[in-house]
C-alpha cells in the first residue's frame, strides 16, 4: 500500500515503478526479516556505499522504489545500474587493550580485573607452559604416545575462560588445555588422560590431550576437525530452550574453519538464533599449511558478515582484549540470544604436535622472533608487574613450585595402572550390551587365557570381568 | 470411478469401536487420510494391497503378543506417514525437551510426516533448518549431548552422506570416547528409504549397511504403520543414537489399524511373520511384501512347501537368536534386501548364521539383493530383488 502511494511523483521510468501489488506485501515481510540482522535505513546504505570507497554506484532514485523485493534479499538490497564487481572488502581491524609492552593503551578499555584473577591467569599460563614442556618431553622419552603443546596461545585460553562461567559449555578442538586448567582441571586429571591410566575419565580409549570433563562442562575432545562446531550450535539451542542464562563457546583453528562443519554450524546458529560464541584461534598454521594457503579472504572474521553474525577480530596474544571481547560476546549471546564470531589472531609457537617438526616448513628464526617480539605471557607479566602485583622473585618461586607440582603429578600418573581391559567393551552402547559384544568379549577371553604372555594384563588394573 | 468411491466410503469408517476420533492427531486434517489400494505407489509393490502382513482388524492387532498388554483401546485406520506423525505427536507431547527439525518439516514435510506439529508445539520445537545434512545431524548431536531429545529428519536416505562423519565418527563414538562422561542417546535420525518406483539413483537408496558398520549406532527399519509408531517411539526413547529408516513406498500404501495408545516395540528383536518348516526367509521394510508374494508363488509351485518369513526390524543390533532358531528348524536361509549385494547386510547375516548353524544347513545361504549397480530409473524392475527372483531362490534352495 505504501509503495503504491509513492508511485506517481517519484517515478522516472514507468517499468521500474510498476510494482505488482502481490509483491508489495513482500517488502513488509522483508523489512520484518531484515530488522534483526541488517538495518535497511539510509544510514546502512551509506555505510555500504562507503565500504566500496573506490567506486560509486550509479544509483537510480534513492527512494523506496529502488528496494529489491525478492524474498532472498534479506539485507534490503537496492537496485543499481552500474556493472560493478566488488573486489575489495574493508579489512576488519584487530581489537587490543595492551601494547606489546603490557601497557594499557586506552585506560577505559582496562577491564580492571581483580588481583586474584589476574594472578590466577598469569600463574596458570606458567603452569600450562611447564606442563607442556614436561609432557612433550615425556612423549619424546616414550612415556606417553602423543602430545600437543599450547605455546603462544595462552592468552586465547585464559582470556576467554576468565570471561565465562562454569555454566557455559565448552566445545574444544584440541589446543585449549588452558581453558580446562582455568576451570579447575587438576594436574592429576591432565596426566591421567595423557597416561591413559585408571583415573582417566575417558577410560583409556583416546590419544593424549583428548580431555573431557562433565563437572567442568567441557565436552570431550575428538580428533576430527570442526565436527564440534555445529554440535555447539545444537547445545546452545538446548540452553536457549531451557531458558538458561548461559552460552556455549566453541573453539577451532583457522584450518578447521575450512571444513563444511564450520559453515553449517555458524549458518544454523544464525538462522536459529543460538547463543553460541564461535572462537577461532587463528594461529597462522594448520600443521604445515600457512594461513595464505588456507583461505584468500580477510581471515575468518570476514565470514561473519556472510552469515549475518556479529563479529570481532582481536589480538589473541592480549589477555585483556580476549577477555573483553569474550565478555561482551557472552552478554550478546545470553541477553540477545544471538551467536557471535570472535577471531583471535595469534601465533603457534610450538610444533603442531609431537609428530611434527615445524622446522621443515618454517624457520626457527621466525618462531624465536615471535617469542621475543610478542609473547602473550610476557605482555601479561608486564601488565601485572605494572600493577605492582608480581616480581622476579615471585616469578622464580612460582615456576619452581608449579614445576614441582607437575613432576609430582607426572610421577604418580606414570605409576598408575591402565583401566581394566573390560573397558574395551563397555560404553559402546547405553543400556544393555548387545549380543555381538558379549560374544566377542568371550572370544577375547578365550584367547587371552590361551596366550597369557601376548595378552599380559599386569599393566592394567584387571583383565576382563567374568 | 466406482472403486474410488468405495475406497472413500471405507476410508470414512476408519475408526472401529470405540468411536472417538479426538485422539488421532493426524486425522485432524482429514483430506490427508487416504486408503491404500488405489495409490500409484502400491502399483510398484503389488503385494501391498492384499498383504496379510498388515493388521487390518482390531482383533488381529490386539492378538499380537507385543500389543496384547494394551488390552484393547482405540485404534485408527491410518497409513505409515500418519503413524509416524502419531509417534512424533506423542514424543513431543510427553517430552518437553523433544524437538523435530530438518529441511521442510515446518509446513508438514515432503512426505507429510510432520503435519500439524509446528502449529501445535510451536516454531521453537518444530522448525526448518538450512539445507545441510552435516549440520542437521551435528545440531542433533549437540542437542542430545545437552540432555535433550533431538529428532532429526534427513529428507531422503540418499542425502545422508554429508552427515556420515557426524554419524560414524561422532554420534556412534560419543559415549565410548568420553568414558561415559557424555553421550548423545537422545538423538534419532529419521529418513525415507528404498524404492518408490521412479526414484532412480538418488531417491531409492537403502544405506543401512554403511551404518551397521559403526559400533555405537542402532539402525531400525519398520515394515508397517503399527511397527513404525512403536519402533519410532522406542528409538526416540532409546539411550543410543538411532537411525530410523522409513520405506517411502509404504508411507501412503501401507494401512493398518494402529492403536492410539502410547506404545513401544522392542529394538533388537526380529518378528516371525509367518511360520514354516522348510526354509527361513529374512527381510526388512518394503521387501517383506515382495517376499510374501514370492512365498505364495513358491508354495503354489511346490505343494507342501512351507516357508518361514522373518522381519528383522532392527539391523543393528540384530536378533540373531530368532534367525538362528529358525534356521536350526528349517536348515535353509534366504536373505533379501534392495541394497546392492556386495557389502550388503545380507552378507553379515549369512556369515554369522553359517558360523552358528553350519552343520544344520542343507543348502548354501542365499542372498537375493539389488545388483551391484547404482539404482537405475528405467531399469528399476530389472534391478530390484523381485518376487520372481525371490521365488526362484526359494526353489533353488529347496532343490539343492
Amino acid at each position: 500500500m505504501l509503495l503504491r502511494a509513492l508511485l506517481p511523483s517519484a517515478c522516472r521510468a514507468a517499468d521500474r515503478c510498476a510494482i505488482p501489488s502481490n509483491l508489495a506485501r513482500y517488502s513488509v515481510a522483508l523489512a520484518a526479516a531484515s530488522r534483526r540482522r541488517f538495518k535497511t535505513s539510509a544510514s546502512s546504505q551509506n555505510a555500504t556505499s562507503a565500504a566500496h570507497q573506490n567506486h560509486q554506484f550509479q544509483e537510480s532514485t534513492p527512494d523506496k522504489l529502488n528496494k529489491v523485493l525478492f524474498p532472498g534479499a534479506l539485507g534490503g538490497s537496492f537496485y543499481t545500474e552500474s556493472l560493478h564487481f566488488i573486489k575489495d572488502y574493508p579489512t576488519i581491524p584487530t581489537y587490543r587493550v595492551l601494547n606489546t609492552d603490557g601497557a594499557v593503551i586506552v585506560p577505559d578499555s582496562d577491564p580492571n580485573l581483580s588481583k586474584d584473577l589476574c594472578l590466577k591467569i598469569y600463574k596458570d599460563m606458567l603452569t600450562l607452559n611447564a606442563m607442556d614442556t614436561i609432557l612433550y618431553e615425556a612423549q619424546r622419552q616414550g612415556r606417553i604416545s602423543f602430545y600437543m603443546t599450547n605455546y603462544g596461545e595462552e592468552a586465547t585460553h585464559m582470556g576467554s575462560a576468565a570471561a565465562l562461567s562454569l555454566d557455559d559449555m565448552v566445545f574444544g578442538q584440541y589446543r585449549e588445555a588452558g581453558v580446562l586448567l582455568h576451570r579447575g582441571f587438576s594436574l592429576d586429571e591432565f596426566m591421567s588422560q595423557c597416561y591413559s591410566n585408571e583415573l582417566d575419565y575417558g577410560k583409556g580409549r583416546q590419544m593424549p590431550v583428548h580431555y573431557g570433563s562433565r563437572k567442568l562442562n567441557f565436552q570431550t575432545i575428538s580428533s576430527p576437525l570442526g565436527t564440534q562446531i555445529p554440535q555447539a550450535t545444537g547445545a546452545a539451542y538446548a540452553y536457549k530452550r531451557d531458558g538458561k542464562k548461559a552460552c556455549v563457546i566453541v573453539y577451532f583453528g583457522e584450518g578447521a574453519a575450512s571444513e563444511g562443519d564450520f559453515h553449517s554450524g555458524i549458518n544454523m546458529a544464525a538462522t536459529l538464533e543460538a547463543p553460541v560464541i564461535f572462537f577461532c584461534r587463528n594461529n597462522g598454521y594448520a600443521i604445515s599449511t600457512p594461513a595464505h594457503e588456507q583461505y584468500a579472504g580477510d581471515g575468518i572474521a570476514s565470514r561473519g558478515h556472510g552469515y549475518g553474525v556479529a563479529t570481532i577480530r582481536v589480538d589473541g596474544n592480549d589477555v585483556l582484549a580476549v577477555y573483553n571481547a569474550t565478555k561482551e560476546a557472552r552478554r550478546m549471546c545470553v541477553e540477545e540470544g544471538r551467536p557471535v564470531l570472535i577471531e583471535a589472531l595469534t601465533y603457534r609457537v610450538g610444533h603442531h604436535s609431537t609428530s611434527d617438526d615445524s622446522s621443515a616448513y618454517r624457520s626457527k628464526k621466525e618462531v624465536t622472533d615471535w617469542q621475543k617480539t610478542d609473547s602473550p605471557v610476557t605482555r601479561f607479566r608486564k601488565y601485572i608487574e605494572s600493577k605492582g602485583w608480581w616480581s622476579d622473585a615471585e616469578e622464580a618461586s612460582w615456576r619452581q613450585e608449579t614445576r614441582k607440582q607437575i613432576l609430582k603429578a607426572f610421577a604418580e600418573a606414570e605409576r598408575k595402572k591402565k583401566p581394566a581391559v573390560e573397558e574395551l567393551f563397555t560404553d559402546v552402547y547405553g543400556g544393555e550390551m548387545p549380543w555381538n559384544l558379549k560374544e566377542q568379549k568371550e572370544k577375547l577371553r578365550a584367547v587371552m587365557e590361551k596366550y597369557p604372555v601376548e595378552y599380559d594384563t599386569s599393566d592394567f588394573t584387571a583383565g576382563l570381568r567374568s | 470411478m466406482a472403486t474410488r468411491r468405495i475406497a472413500l466410503s471405507v476410508g470414512r469408517k476408519f475408526v472401529q469401536k470405540p468411536k472417538s476420533l479426538a485422539a488421532c492427531a493426524c486425522l485432524q486434517n482429514r483430506s490427508y487420510a487416504s486408503s491404500s489400494n488405489n495409490h500409484p505407489d502400491a502399483a510398484s509393490l503389488p503385494g501391498l494391497a492384499t498383504s496379510k502382513i498388515l493388521r487390518s482388524s482390531r482383533d488381529q492387532v490386539f492378538a499380537t503378543p507385543e500389543l496384547k498388554h494394551l488390552g484393547g483401546g482405540e485404534t485408527a485406520k491410518i497409513n505409515l506417514y500418519q503413524a509416524v506423525n502419531e509417534a512424533l505427536h506423542t514424543a513431543l507431547a510427553k517430552d518437553d525437551t523433544a524437538v523435530l527439525f530438518g529441511e521442510d518439516v515446518s509446513f508438514g514435510g515432503v512426505f507429510r510426516c510432520s503435519m500439524g506439529l509446528a502449529p501445535k508445539f510451536g516454531a521453537d520445537r518444530v522448525f526448518n533448518t538450512p539445507l545441510t545434512e552435516q549440520g542437521i545431524v551435528a545440531f542433533g548431536i549437540g542437542l542430545a549431548s545437552a540432555g535433550h531429545t533431538a529428532i532429526a529428519e534427513i529428507q531422503f536416505a540418499d542425502y545422508v552422506f554429508p552427515a556420515f562423519d557426524q554419524l560414524v565418527n561422532e554420534a556412534a563414538k560419543y559415549r565410548y570416547r568420553s568414558g561415559g562422561e557424555f553421550s548423545c542417546g537422545g538423538l534419532t535420525v529419521r529418513m525415507p528409504c528404498m524404492a518408490i518406483g521412479h526414484g532412480g539413483l538418488y531417491h531409492s537408496q537403502s544405506p543401512e549397511a554403511f551404518f551397521a558398520h559403526a559400533p555405537g549406532l542402532k539402525v531400525v527399519i519398520p515394515r508397517s504403520p503399527i511397527q513404525a509408531k512403536g519402533l519410532l517411539l522406542a528409538a526416540i526413547r532409546d539411550p543410543n543414537p538411532v537411525i530410523f529408516m522409513e520405506p517411502k513406498i509404504l508411507y501412503r500404501g501401507a494401512v493398518e489399524q494402529v492403536p492410539m495408545a502410547d506404545y513401544t516395540l522392542p529394538l533388537g528383536k526380529a518378528e516371525v511373520l509367518k511360520e514354516g518348516k522348510d526354509v527361513t526367509i529374512v527381510g526388512w521394510g518394503s521387501q517383506l511384501y515382495v517376499l510374501e508374494t514370492a512365498i505364495a508363488m513358491a508354495e503354489k509351485a511346490i505343494p507342501g512347501l512351507s516357508c518361514e518369513l522373518i522381519d528383522l526390524r532392527s539391523i543393528v543390533p540384530w536378533d540373531i537368536e530368532t534367525v538362528a532358531n529358525s534356521v536350526n528348524k528349517t536348515g535353509r536361509l534366504i536373505i533379501s534386501h534392495e541394497a546392492p549385494q556386495t557389502g550388503g547386510f545380507a552378507g553379515e547375516i549369512a556369515a554369522t548364521i553359517q558360523e552358528r548353524c553350519f552343520l544344520r544347513l542343507e543348502a548354501p545361504i542365499q542372498r537375493v539383493t539389488g545388483w551391484d549397480t547404482p539404482f537405475p530409473l528405467a531399469f528399476e524392475r530389472f534391478y530390484v530383488p523381485s518376487a520372481a527372483r525371490c521365488a526362484e531362490a526359494i526353489k533353488d534352495t529347496m532343490s539343492y
